[in-house]
């Protein structure tokens, strides 16, 4: 983490578009009447989601969507680590895990891939400004390790090979399918599971078997204590 | 062993239809109303009973954490949340009941939002989740259309609302009070305690914060009863859990199993065992990032739940199996765990604000041998001075791994040192 | 009440107190950086970390702990903490050493230097050595405007500049961004701080990161002198400490006055001091073929004697200014009397305050600490934020100790109070008019408070309308047993004080505006102003004689005839009456420039060459005959309370007011005085507030 700054160049101006705005509205009524800052980090984040970065326009115009004094707004967007403060890739910003989980199983040589084929430094566009990527913390699929996440998808269980590909892959503007890139079943053990092979869990005969509240009331003596 | 027909996650591989009508099919939603019939207090003593104890880390009993919540509504809203900002190194379980298994959580809400008197529950998922958090959305507008969430919900008598709500990468809005400030529009900055949520929580109203997993299981149990949770496991560690093992085993996986099996058992059953055979095994990190390591050795034949795990000088944390084979060069691995604790500090309070920084700088030093031997015993009391000084428990978490490695691994540290210096011919000079 | 141990002494506490109080009431010195009793409880400098007995086994933060929340021993003994036990020692000692790893060793060249609450602190808590290798932090400094300067390599995330800011002047402009070790203490994207109070957050910043920017590198704490002293940039009489070096003011810092100031004072207050250099009247002067040249007492005292030789008494006249003391003022009175001249005001912006009413109808009647008893505000004509900005954040303190729910109205100009309130209308017909679901609400309230400004007074119907505010606190319940919250806000510091003296027109006598008008038709030969330069000199007619009296060269000076050159309040010791009627005295920093003397020795001198010598011969005299004509301005720093009979006779005068909207009794804050126009950073911090107002209205 360093320290975080607003881009020295940005836009005159930040508008949703008329989907988000309509989505907008709808999220700030989530949340009890005069608590609408709550909304600040989904709306900060469909905003990044629609331009691709969070800008100083960007900051203000949420602000003033939910009451809020702008420098509480910039405190968020500089906390939170997921928005980005400076302009990525137009095809991939490649945010790779790098966390002792994902570290223990080759995160380091995807690193030495982006830095290679992307750009020496993290948050730095590749030359033709496609790419860019950054080294995060554990963005949750260890089981899955090593694994990078690009845009809202996640690769997983990537080697040098598949993960060079899966930059091929969004180069060419065919990105493949996210997930593990080995042909495993998300989280179970590679080559089969070992648990959850009884057909009749999914057979619906399941529904209504265990019912046990309706046939007695537990007595408190035939449970463990707590 | 855990059989399959006691598994309450029956669909955490994704393999069939996560939607309404697989869940139904795979018993969930059955009997909710039935349930709630049974009243408040009904629920609250049989998850009590159940023996359930948190599964965010802490391990604080479900059951009583629920009856916290005040019996009379003073005129404040009560709320639940629900902590789904997975984000302890290692830990990949909640990721699979969202994505896969969404509507035990969805079950969940309502039947423990109903038991501490909330009509709204808002679910926070760490805001890398995003497709979890889309598929989750589309279970609970699925529960909303078939009218098992809103007004009446399950045709109850009880309104129950539930919102998805979500992060933006900080590790620290797992901490619950951290959370809450999050979800209220602010940086994630832990409060200070007491008051306790239960008191004082989200908008200053009464509220629980519980993890996925503990929301997640509470319909299964008072479905089949609490005896039939609380017979899996051992006294006080009772339950089935999902583990999620990562790192050097040769086939790594999150699954389902009894609470208290052995370190071996698990391993061999459910990932293959280790990578180049359980001689290779160096170390086990057994309850995510925050808990000590503990040397290959020891952890065999530990039994794999809160108790066992204590016993070996560790803890069941989260469940999360991070496993080190002896390529691994463990203060690197320490080291990298100090540059995220260091990251993910909100730098609210001095000793871990200024600590974390302190700590994984000497750590890196250490990965090179680039230090004097005297530093070790400094390193430890450094992390002695944050320990136990701090506003939340990320202070701890980030001390726990060093004296961890310190405790198991000081002659690789100090060889590493001796090393560096006959290498730079410091010990001439 | 609850029992407590602390280090072995058992002391009674409220329950609700925090540990740290506790530990303070048993006499044990508890450290802190984060933690300010004026704002709220942060817990995140760890500093005051104490052990608690039966508690876990880790130390716990008093600040944030309430007594009542600790657990009594197994038998219900009493809970034990502990202050001075190895634990806490050795929680002390790492906390400091964390504080200091990666603040810079630079305090040879720190502005808080010898004043550092780190460097005390590092001293008395802390351990000698450092065992830290690595590279130490480097935070940029960051642009708050031109008061607060900044290294904020300095700061130690204390936040009591944020909380300041946010809770008690009320300004979101602050906040800590990023996270981690790169927080960093910042304004939106730099801007400059937009509160009148934003000075405070110098004295509060425990460490050297915010300190003066005007101040920077003048001087060490440790040559000044200091000297306790009363502000008079606005009415309230703050308590201030003017720290001087030789002959020059260096700084103004606030001091402890619950009752007025707590420990806040505006920016006004605190940054005038290079405005006591400047424009500075160091000799008498004597204007001779329309330039005014340098001259000697004798020939400027001779050159007004001349003048009153070719008068008659029925056209003198004299003008009191807004920074005059009690004491001048009563000088010039008794030389008008003996001049035989009834033609003296004292309320030189005309305001229709008179004493004939009785003392309650022109002061803050509950007092300004009273602002926290009241549980519903009318303001009337009155923009306090710039008034009286330590008062407004009173008000807005109250606000916040209600949870947002005390009520109040605004009848005036719609401006930001820095708090939310319901604007009514502009004028008097709003007041007269009171819609219904107002009135109920003021009538529900036990100690409603109505606050009139000197807007409105100014008028030629500012009688009507003062009578009409009287009415209204009346009809509301505003006056009663115990409770009188008719409260009118001054903005000159030596107003009540003139009205209290009488410095009003006597029988027959012009006021104010009777003087212009009769100067301006010639019928005004000689014009004494003492310290006068906002009635609008420029309106005198070319015959009339002007004598100043006063400190700074501005409207006064330019148009006078004879410059007599007087002390400024740091200059001199002088009483002055706030807006509550609180009797408080300046005392003498530093000598005046030059020739320059206190006021009432000028006039006294004067009085002599007049041939009219004043009864007395040095200022304990003249207090003494003071006092035993006004015996209430004895009763120094107290504020009596006042017959509020001349309420109700207020309420009875009537008379119509016009509907015109009310208009503001400050235009630019920064520029009120003579002093403060002669301000390089009053100028400044002028210049800047007006852009930023631009700005806004864009």
């Amino acid at each position: 983490m360093s320290v975080r700054r607003l881009h020295p160049e940005q836009p005159e101006s930040f508008a949703f578009n008329a989907e988000n705005a309509e989505w907008a509205q709808k999220v700030i009524k989530r949340y009890p009447e005069g608590k609408q800052m709550s909304a600040v980090i989904p709306l900060l984040m469909r905003a990044q989601e629609q331009d691709g970065w969070i800008t100083k326009p960007c900051i203000e115009t949420i602000a003033d969507m939910l009451g809020m004094a702008y420098i509480r707004v910039l405190e968020v967007a500089t906390f939170y680590t997921q928005f980005q403060l400076a302009p990525v890739g137009k095809k991939a910003h490649v945010q790779v895990c790098g966390t002792t989980p994902c570290m223990l199983r080759g995160a380091e040589e995807i690193l030495k891939i982006c830095k290679n084929r992307i750009a020496h430094h993290a948050h730095e566009l590749s030359s033709d400004g496609d790419f860019s990527w950054e080294e995060v913390e554990c963005a949750g699929g260890c089981v899955n390790a090593p694994m990078v996440t690009i845009g809202k998808d996640t690769y997983e269980d990537l080697t040098v090979e598949t993960f060079n590909a899966v930059l091929d892959g969004f180069a060419a503007g065919n990105p493949p399918k996210p997930g593990p890139q080995n042909g495993r079943q998300f989280a179970a053990a590679e080559g089969g599971e070992t648990t959850l092979l009884d057909p009749s869990l999914y057979d619906g005969s399941v529904i209504g078997k265990y019912r046990a509240f309706d046939r007695e009331e537990p007595k408190p003596e035939d449970a463990k204590p707590a | 062993m855990l059989q399959d027909k006691d598994r309450i996650f029956t669909n955490i591989y994704g393999r069939h239809d996560w939607g309404l009508q697989g869940a139904l099919k795979r018993g969930q939603w059955d009997g909710t109303k039935d349930i709630l019939a049974k009243g408040r207090d009904w629920i609250v003593k049989e998850m009590q009973a159940s023996g359930l104890r948190g599964r965010g880390g802490a391990g604080f009993p479900t059951g009583l954490k629920w009856s916290f919540m005040p019996k009379q509504n003073d005129g404040r809203p009560h709320y639940l949340v629900v902590n789904a900002d997975e984000s302890e190194p290692g830990t990949c379980k909640d990721r699979e009941i969202l994505r896969h298994d969404p509507h035990h959580l969805v079950e969940g809400c309502l039947l423990a939002g109903f038991a501490m008197g909330a009509h709204t529950a808002y679910i926070y998922v760490r805001g890398e989740f995003m497709r979890e958090r889309e598929r989750l959305q589309a279970a609970i507008d699925q529960a909303y259309d078939a009218g098992l969430l809103g007004k009446n919900a399950c045709g109850s008598g009880w309104d129950m609302d539930v919102f998805v709500h979500h992060g933006a990468g900080a590790y620290i809005c797992g901490e619950e009070t951290a959370l809450l400030e999050s979800l209220e529009g602010k940086k994630g900055q832990p409060r200070l305690k007491p008051p306790f949520p239960a008191n004082v929580g989200l908008y200053g109203c009464p509220t629980t914060v519980n993890n996925v997993e503990s929301i997640a299981v509470a319909p299964t149990i008072l479905r089949r009863g609490a005896s039939w949770f609380a017979g899996f496991g051992r006294q006080n560690n009772a339950g089935t859990k999902l583990f999620c093992v990562s790192g050097h085993v040769n086939k790594p996986a999150t699954f389902e199993e009894e609470m208290g099996v052995s370190f071996q058992e698990l391993i061999d059953k459910h990932c293959g065992g280790i990578r180049g055979g359980w001689d290779n095994l160096l170390a086990v990190i057994p309850g995510g990032s925050s808990v000590p390591m503990v040397p290959g050795a020891q952890i065999k034949d530990a039994l794999m739940d809160f108790d066992g795990l204590r016993a070996v000088g560790s803890s069941l944390g989260t469940a999360a199996v991070i496993v080190m084979d002896k390529s691994t060069d463990p203060i690197k691995a320490i080291a990298r765990l100090s540059a995220f604790y260091k990251h993910e500090s909100c730098g609210q309070c001095t000793p871990c604000r200024e600590g974390t920084g302190w700590m994984w700088r000497v750590m890196e030093r250490l990965v090179k041998g680039q230090a004097d031997k005297s530093e070790i015993d400094m390193l430890l009391q450094v992390t002695k001075q944050v320990e136990g000084h701090t506003i939340c428990a990320l202070g701890d978490a980030a001390a726990w791994p060093i004296q961890g490695l310190m405790k198991n691994f000081r002659h690789v540290v100090e060889e590493r040192i001796d090393a560096y210096q006959a290498a730079h011919k410091v010990a001439a000079e | 009440m609850a029992k407590l141990i602390v280090d072995g002494v058992e002391i009674d506490v409220a329950p609700e107190a925090t540990l740290l109080q506790a530990c303070e009431q048993a006499g044990a010195e508890v450290p802190r950086f984060c933690f300010h009793e004026r704002l709220s409880v942060a817990g995140n400098c760890r500093m005051c970390l104490v052990e608690v007995k039966g508690g876990p086994p880790k130390p716990t933060a008093s600040c944030a702990m309430n007594v009542r929340d600790l657990r009594p021993g197994p038998n219900g003994e009493p809970p034990v903490v502990l202050t001075k036990s190895p634990m806490v020692k050795k929680a002390r000692e790492g906390v400091m050493e964390f504080l200091l790893i990666n603040h810079p060793l630079d305090c040879p060249i720190c502005d808080q230097g010898g004043e550092c609450d780190l460097q005390d602190q590092a001293i008395a808590y802390g351990v000698s050595g450092s065992r830290f290798q690595e590279n130490k932090r480097a935070v940029e400094d960051k642009y708050l405007g031109p008061l607060v300067k900044t290294s904020m390599t300095r700061c130690i995330h204390c936040t009591r500049c944020v909380r300041f800011t946010t809770e008690v002047a009320g300004v979101t402009d602050m906040g800590l961004i990023s996270r981690g070790e790169d927080a960093e203490i910042t304004t939106y994207l730099e801007k400059a701080l937009s509160s009148e109070l934003q000075g405070n957050v110098i004295d509060l910043c425990p460490v050297g990161a915010l300190t003066s920017k005007p101040y920077a590198y003048h001087a060490r704490p440790w040559e000044l002198t200091k000297t306790e002293s009363i502000d008079v940039m606005d009415a309230l009489g703050s308590a201030i400490r003017v720290d001087s070096r030789g002959r020059e003011v260096m700084r103004v810092l606030p001091r402890l006055n619950e009752e007025v100031n707590e420990e806040w004072i505006s920016d006004k207050t605190r940054f005038i001091w290079d405005g006591l250099r400047t424009q500075r009247l160091d000799r008498p002067y004597v204007r001779e073929n329309g330039r005014l040249r340098a001259a000697t007492w004798a020939e400027a005292f001779g050159a007004i004697k001349a003048k009153l030789g070719s008068t008659t008494a029925a056209k003198i006249g004299a003008i009191g200014g807004d920074l005059a003391s009690v004491e001048e003022l009563y000088a010039l009175k008794g030389l008008m009397a003996a001049l035989g001249s009834s033609n003296l005001d004292a309320r030189q912006d005309g305001t229709k305050l008179h004493p004939k009413f009785g003392r309650a109808s022109y002061t803050f009647n509950p007092g300004i600490a009273g602002i926290e008893q009241a549980d519903a505000i009318l303001i009337v004509g009155s923009d306090p934020r710039h008034e009286a900005a330590v008062l407004n954040a009173r008000i807005r303190k109250s606000w916040r100790q209600s949870g947002g729910k005390l009520p109040i109205f605004v009848i005036g100009q719609p401006l930001d109070l820095t708090y939310p309130y319901t604007y009514l209308g502009a004028g008097a017909e709003t007041l007269a008019n009171l819609e219904a679901s107002v009135a109920d609400k003021l009538n529900a309230a036990q100690k409603p408070l109505v606050i009139v400004g000197q807007g409105p007074l100014l008028r030629h119907d500012g009688e009507a309308v003062l009578s009409l505010a009287a009415k209204v606190a009346v009809e509301i319940g505003a006056v009663k047993d115990g409770w009188n919250g008719f409260a009118v806000l001054h903005t000159a510091a030596s107003r009540v004080g003139g009205l209290d003296v009488g410095f009003v027109p006597g029988q027959g006598g012009l006021d104010v505006a009777g003087m212009i008008d009769a100067s301006a038709k010639g019928n005004l030969d000689l014009l004494f102003l003492l310290g006068a330069d906002e009635f609008g000199a420029q309106h005198l007619g070319e015959k009339t004689f002007v004598v100043y009296i006063g400190s700074h060269g501005d409207t006064g000076a330019h148009r006078a005839d004879v410059i007599l050159p007087g002390a400024a309040y740091t200059e001199k010791s002088g009483t002055y009456v706030n807006t509550e009627g609180r009797v408080q005295m300046t005392n003498r920093a530093v000598f005046a420039p030059g020739e320059a003397r206190e006021d009432w020795a000028v006039l006294r001198a004067l009085s002599d060459v007049l041939g009219k010598k004043l009864p007395f011969d040095s200022l304990t005299q003249l207090r003494a005959k003071l006092y035993a004509e006004l015996p209430h301005l004895a009763a120094l720093d107290t504020a009596p309370v006042n017959d509020a009979e001349a309420v109700a006779k207020l309420a009875s005068v009537g008379g119509a007011a016009r509907s015109e909207p009310f208009d503001l009794a400050v235009g630019d804050f920064y520029l009120t005085n003579p002093i403060a126009r002669a301000s390089k950073i009053m100028a400044e911090c002028s210049a800047l507030a007006a852009s930023m107002h631009e700005a806004a209205a864009e």
